[in-house]
């Protein structure tokens, strides 16, 4: 019996790091009000890499465009976009359209996403693109994210950097072996073979980003 | 003293035997979104609640003793509450199931297993962005969204309106 109760207390406490680790709070629905539109120019800026060095989307001279993605941690639909993130970036960095990950969330709301824990997830993962820390999370508001993941896709143009698409990486967050439409691939070779972005927004799926109030 | 030996052996064996089979009780119905779909429109004469929630997600489950507080309160005759979880497929077994069974949940919980958010997300309501806790709560005259959580007074407040006085 006495085993049980182990069992039991060790479920207890699991349950209870999952529950308190993973908060997702609801935000209220401000996507339509604030930030970018497909068809807007978005912002450069300059934040910190888990190398310790700046980077700005104008060092990258030879880059065609961006994918840039909204993630942190700590959120399990992150945790589950990992390793499709990692695959964008092997397949498009090379085509001119590499991945830059930004963590948006404040470290003081939720201790996972500090910047030395973006570093040692980074690390674990094997993650190929700069993975930039939003300090004072001044960034993710421009840009109008509410989710990580969150993808903003953006396309170098003379006017800047013009917004093609905005939304989920694919169409099955918590299941990878049930996508069927691959968003952000689909908007991308579309903007390689000159084409018409087909579906150019989607509701990202995935937790709250967490800044204090 | 030879058969008070076998007889606590067998107590033994049987207290043993009794706890897994307890243990594994817990009915988890997984369903995709087309079969979820006939529990946001039943045509009965009782309310419906239908919360979407996960075990990973704090506000959720803070406020999932309150949904539990309706079934234990109301008759199933007059409403009934669904909690639809949202965990992720791989962690069933090792999140939801041990949850359901540490807080002996006794509303009816359901495994949503939908690919395609964009697609079913719209489909239950199309204001909601996907974000949880959300819930639903209807009946043959009534249909309202809720993408908040709620305090136990904002709960029942809620539900008060469905329920004929």
């Amino acid at each position: 019996m006495k085993k049980h109760a182990n069992k039991f207390l060790f479920l207890t406490v699991l349950s209870l790091i999952y529950a308190f680790s993973t908060v997702n709070v609801t935000t209220p629905p401000i996507e339509d009000n604030t930030g970018y539109k497909v068809g807007d120019i978005a912002t450069d800026f300059s934040l910190k890499n888990i190398d310790d060095k700046m980077v700005s989307l104008a060092d990258y001279d030879e880059a065609k465009g961006f994918i840039v993605i909204f993630t942190c941690n700590h959120c399990p639909y992150s945790i589950a976009y990992e390793d499709r993130i990692i695959a964008l970036d092997k397949k498009y960095a090379d085509k001119g359209y590499p991945v830059i990950a930004i963590n948006p969330n404040d470290p003081a709301v939720q201790k996972q996403d500090s910047f030395d824990l973006m570093k040692v997830r980074a690390k674990e993962k094997g993650f190929t693109f700069p993975y930039l820390f939003d300090e004072g999370q001044k960034i993710h508001p421009q840009y109008g994210a509410t989710r990580t993941p969150h993808v903003f896709l953006l396309q170098k143009e003379t006017e800047g950097l013009r917004v093609k698409y905005i939304g989920a990486i694919d169409d099955s967050s918590r299941n990878p072996s049930a996508v069927k439409t691959k968003y952000v691939e689909n908007a991308v070779d579309a903007l390689l073979a000159n084409k018409t972005i087909e579906q150019n927004q989607t509701k990202a799926i995935g937790c709250s980003i967490k800044t204090v109030k | 003293m030879k058969y008070y030996g076998l007889l606590f052996i067998f107590l033994t064996l049987f207290s043993c035997k009794e706890v897994p089979e307890k243990e594994k009780q817990v009915e988890l119905k997984k369903l995709n979104f087309e079969q979820f779909k006939t529990y946001l429109n039943k045509n009965e004469d009782k309310t419906f609640v239908i919360n979407f929630w996960a075990t990973w997600c704090a506000p959720c489950v803070k406020e999932l003793p309150y949904f539990e507080e309706i079934t234990k309160t109301y008759s199933k005759k007059d409403v009934e509450v669904i909690l639809v979880s949202l965990d992720f497929p791989n962690k069933v077994e090792s999140n939801l199931i041990p949850f359901i069974k540490k807080n002996n949940l006794q509303s009816e919980v359901l495994l949503l297993d939908a690919p395609n958010e964009n697609e079913w997300i719209p489909k239950v309501d199309s204001t909601w962005s996907g974000a949880i806790p959300a819930t639903v709560i209807y009946n043959k005259n009534k249909r309202l969204f809720y993408e908040q959580s709620f305090t136990k007074e904002e709960l029942f407040t809620e539900l008060n309106q469905f329920i004929k006085h």
